[in-house]
């Protein structure tokens, strides 16, 4: 007992840990990714492993480059992997794909310095690129439980707006990958939330701006929610902690924004979907709408109240 | 919902241990400064003889209590020590003669008013016995001027480890309800309520048992969330009024008192006896035999740790106190204590790529948990680059002075960030000029 350690308090940790909460994540897509394989085959299994591999050796790359500590070991490379992956059409290349993966990782999240600083969500920065460089292969949707030989491709239902409720639900239609089963994911986005990683304010917020401003402007508001990327940019990007508000009125805020400028892009302007822009639109925004909603506790605001009243 | 906290492990090992009486040691160390406030001045001088309960140590400030011998025996030196906080502090050292004999100030007080008891109170050297060790006539003299209404008794214990408290509640509770009624007579205040948290049925039980026909005295089973127990917490969940920045629970009308300072002040009434002993739980990864034991104050931690069957060649972090808030001891002969409840010795964990993986300190990913954790609702991320940035005006806007420093941001930091001890220095930055 002769050399005793001195710490500051608290002296016990709890248990989670960023790779905990990227487990979570990881674990509540498993049965959007089981659901992608069936309806599109092997292909998007192996599209997704390739994705969460390549990101991981890019992340572990960009480590040794900057000469920091290695980060794959918190798992949100393979998160960033996995949800781009979900993002892209089952027909993509691999080197197409990689190219995001490169856009995600090494732009957007390690130039800006890694996990927590980066100021858009990576996997939707990937998409947007790619996107926008190759429209027609990011729109050459695949049809469900097509025939690997010769594989038939249609458009998203967004285009046709014709699909049935039921195979909207359960992802029987053309889209990305892991954007099709909203069953799958809401599964998902029930355990995170039942975990307690994410709030579901936002996500609530995005989903029923949608519905409002569809049915507002005559428009079926329910078979907007069911189609396209909405349910999975809802509860699994709109819901990434570096990008989005911290306080839960800020939260509001983003998903309301998000909702607005979704329905704005599907409706008026030439894209057909529009979650992936209104999220890193709002992700930009962030910084913004956390300096006006800087929470005051209750006794605080009891305090600047009496401040304002003797001043 | 205005104080939320959150879930800690409770690892109360000890909740069924009756309190033991540790061996008088062979020597005992009483610090000058026991409580919060200022510090004492040595009455005696080496080679004096003392007896038990005698008045050692004197001060005239306000914010202060008396020291009194917790043994008799005769003083063999008087010496400085280092504090864990840089400071350093007058001590007596007295060697026992084993005796025990009580000295002839020692008599129950005369009492007929408020002031008297409040003087009386300031005589015992009581202070707040919960840990922070706020003098508790000081607490008790905000009724001279003030109508208090409700005396809330803290049974919380939210601190993971401590049961002190709960064997105080179990072992002498018709001394916290008598020394509760007392204060109530005294100060004239109506009602009573007795926090307790539910991981503590007995306790619970025990009090409305014996409350069953003191229609001002009830008992209120608090969530178990930590920081309960802390005074602006447990004052709202007691009597549903928030004590805001800057305020005292007194302002409110309300006097948060310890179970088990309520506890001494019956025994002190009484008897007479000041404080000169205390009970805390002996526990830890070191200690093969977690306990409850009494012991008098000043006796050196490393006889307590011996008594407890610690294993004292591998104790690598001493803390007084809980593990939420308590402060780390660098030396095992520092003296316990009116303040300490518990004593907790832990071995070095194994430092295997697990462990250091899961303690390694990484980038905040902004998830907000430390926002929900705290209960005064602040925002321990965004005062964490605040204070990286020395900015004094948005430290203060976001009222950094209400962090009591529980520890529940740093404790849920799923990056391993050091938010609560920021606040602390941010704290500090703020009062500088």
């Amino acid at each position: 007992m002769e050399k005793l350690t001195v710490t500051a308090s608290p002296h016990e940790r709890g248990d989670v840990s960023t790779a905990k909460i990227m487990t979570d994540v990881i674990i509540a897509l498993i049965p959007a990714l089981l659901a992608s394989g069936l309806i599109f085959g092997g292909r998007a299994l192996m599209l997704v492993g390739f994705c969460m591999i390549s990101a991981m050796g890019l992340e572990r790359l960009c480590n040794l480059v900057m000469k920091r500590e290695s980060s794959i070991s918190d798992l949100s490379a393979a998160v960033t992997g996995m949800l781009l992956a979900f993002n892209l059409p089952v027909t993509i290349s691999y080197f197409k794909a990689f190219l995001g993966v490169f856009v995600a990782i090494v732009i957007t999240k390690q130039l800006f310095g890694g996990l927590g600083h980066n100021f858009a969500n990576p996997a939707i920065v990937g998409r947007i690129v790619l996107m926008v460089s190759f429209p027609a292969a990011m729109t050459n949707w695949a049809v469900p439980f097509y025939d690997p030989k010769a594989i038939e491709t249609g458009a998203t239902p967004l285009v046709t707006g014709y699909e049935s409720y039921r195979s909207l639900f359960l992802g029987n239609v053309g889209g990305c990958l892991g954007e099709t089963c909203k069953a799958a994911l809401l599964l998902g986005a029930l355990y995170l939330i039942a975990k307690r990683v994410i709030n579901p304010a936002a996500p609530l917020a995005f989903i029923a701006t949608v519905f409002c401003f569809s049915a507002l402007t005559g428009r079926d508001g329910l078979y907007q929610i069911l189609s396209g990327g909405l349910i999975l940019g809802a509860f699994f990007m709109a819901t990434d902690y570096v990008t989005t508000p911290i306080t839960t009125p800020g939260k509001l805020i983003f998903g309301i924004g998000c909702g607005v400028i979704t329905c704005v892009i599907r409706f008026y302007a030439s894209y057909p979907e529009g979650v992936s822009f209104s999220i890193l639109i709002m992700n930009i925004a962030t910084p913004l709408i956390d300096m006006a909603t800087i929470k005051r506790s209750r006794i605080a605001k009891y305090e600047s109240a009496r401040e304002s009243e003797e001043a | 919902m205005l104080f939320r906290g959150i879930e800690v492990k409770g690892k109360k090992n000890t909740a069924q241990s009756e309190t033991l009486e540790l061996p008088l040691p062979e020597q005992v160390r009483i610090m000058m400064e026991q409580t919060m406030g200022a510090p004492c001045e040595p009455t005696v001088k080496k080679g004096d003889k003392v007896l038990v309960g005698q008045r050692i140590g004197q001060t005239n400030a306000v914010l202060s209590a008396p020291v009194h011998s917790s043994v008799s025996g005769e003083v063999v030196g008087i010496s400085e020590i280092l504090l864990a906080n840089g400071k350093t502090c007058k001590a007596v050292d007295i060697k026992c003669d084993g005796l025990q004999t009580v000295s002839d100030e020692v008599a129950p007080p005369v009492i007929s008013s408020r002031e008297e008891f409040i003087e009386a109170i300031r005589a015992s050297g009581c202070c707040g016995l919960g840990g922070a060790g706020f003098p508790t006539h000081v607490k008790l003299s905000a009724a001279k001027n003030k109508k208090i209404d409700y005396l809330v008794l803290n049974g919380a214990e939210c601190e993971p480890y401590i049961t002190s408290d709960h064997r105080e509640m179990l072992e002498n509770a018709e001394g916290v309800i008598s020394g509760a009624k007392s204060v109530m007579k005294y100060l004239d205040i109506d009602k009573c309520v007795i926090g307790i948290e539910g991981n503590k049925p007995d306790a619970i039980e025990k009090m409305q048992a014996l409350t069953e026909n003191e229609p001002d005295i009830t008992v209120k089973r608090l969530r178990c969330e930590y920081p309960q127990g802390a005074e602006k917490v447990i004052s709202y969940f007691c009597t549903g009024r928030v004590v805001r920045e800057g305020e005292f629970p007194a302002d409110k009308g309300i006097i948060v008192l310890n179970v088990s300072t309520a506890g001494f002040i019956d025994s002190f009434l009484k008897t007479g006896m000041p404080l000169i002993k205390r009970r805390l739980t002996v526990d830890g990864s070191a200690v093969r035999t977690p306990c409850n034991i009494r012991t008098v104050i000043g006796t050196p931690l490393k006889s307590i740790l011996e008594f407890a069957d610690c294993k004292t060649d591998v104790v690598w972090k001493l803390l007084v106190g809980g593990p939420m808030m308590g402060l780390c001891t660098y030396d095992a002969d520092y003296p316990l204590i009116k303040t300490a409840n518990a004593l907790l010795a832990f071995t070095e964990p194994v430092r295997d790529k697990k462990y250091i993986e899961a303690h390694r300190q990484t980038a905040c990913i902004r998830c907000a948990r430390c926002i929900s954790a705290c209960s005064m609702g602040l925002m321990p991320t965004e005062l964490e680059k605040a204070y990286d940035k020395k900015d004094k005006a948005r430290l203060t806007g976001l009222k950094v002075n209400l962090c009591m420093n529980c520890g529940a941001c740093s404790y849920v930091c799923p990056a391993r960030r050091d938010l609560a001890a920021k606040n602390q220095l941010a704290k500090a930055l703020v009062l500088e000029k």
